[in-house]
């Protein structure tokens, strides 16, 4: 397990720079990932990021493309955009979780 | 790890080529999966295969109980009316469970994720079908030489 200084806080990340420790996210720390990640987050990634914390926080799992989109409300053309080459890696691991482990 | 020293993948190809509900789904979780980590995709719909883009066809496909040793099922037993009904159903259910879509909502998805869908001229030809047939998800009616056209640079996966 390693470590890694984001928005001036010491998290726990895995190899790939996924968060292990979700308590340990902040606002601030998602706009960091999302910068390095290429990504200028507005309004509409907020209500992804939301989304998935949310149900997280329900569910224990990040939920699926699928899920975002049917329960979420965000569709899966909006989320290929949004986060585009990997939208749910992507979102993940900006809302401070681990890589989804599915395989849809 | 030496494979991290590959290149990595950047487009597939994929053929799907069988019918049932076990032929058609390893392909389209494939061609998802690709999109999901950013890899381009293309699948080619073929022969039994493309009962799944197959507006009246879509959402008949099943599990085939008769014929196919995955499924441990004696024939005698897969003979019985409504027997594949059943074991679809119950691999549906399951499915769903996992978050994996039913096909139609699956080739929506795989196209709205950016995938390319394309239809096989000659089963078209061979079927009698018409552009009308297909789901408006289909981009087109191609052969076989504009299907490698189109994989130029890409794995081609065949299911």
């Amino acid at each position: 397990m390693s470590t890694k200084v984001i928005a001036n806080v010491e998290v726990e990340i895995d190899t790939e720079g996924f968060m292990t420790n979700p308590d340990q996210w902040t606002k601030e720390i998602a706009s960091a990932i999302a910068k390095e990640e290429g990504v200028e987050l507005t309004e509409a990634h907020w209500k992804v990021i939301n989304f998935i914390r949310k149900d997280y926080s329900e569910k224990g799992t990040a939920p699926s493309i699928r899920r975002i989109n049917k329960v979420g409300g965000i569709s899966t053309k909006d989320m290929y955009n949004l986060f585009p080459d990997g939208p749910a890696k992507k979102a993940a691991k900006i809302s401070g979780l681990g890589k989804p482990q599915g395989c849809v | 790890m030496a494979i991290e020293k590959m290149e990595p993948i950047k487009k597939v190809s994929i053929i799907i080529s069988k019918g049932s509900l076990d032929g058609v789904y390893p392909g389209l979780i494939m061609a998802n999966g690709a999109r999901m980590e950013g890899i381009e995709a293309t699948v080619f719909f073929t022969f039994f295969g493309m009962d799944a883009i197959v507006k009246n066809k879509q959402k008949k496909i099943k599990i085939a109980t008769v014929g196919n040793p995955g499924m441990h099922m004696p024939t005698i037993i897969g003979m019985i009316p409504g027997m594949s009904a059943m074991a679809t159903k119950m691999m549906q259910k399951k499915m769903d469970e996992l978050d994996i879509p039913p096909v139609d909502e699956f080739i929506e998805m795989i196209s709205d994720a950016g995938a390319e869908l394309y239809a096989c001229k000659a089963t078209v030809d061979m079927f009698g079908l018409t552009e009308k047939d297909f789901v408006s998800q289909v981009n087109g009616i191609i052969n076989v030489a504009t299907f490698y056209e189109k994989s130029a640079g890409a794995q081609i996966i065949f299911t």
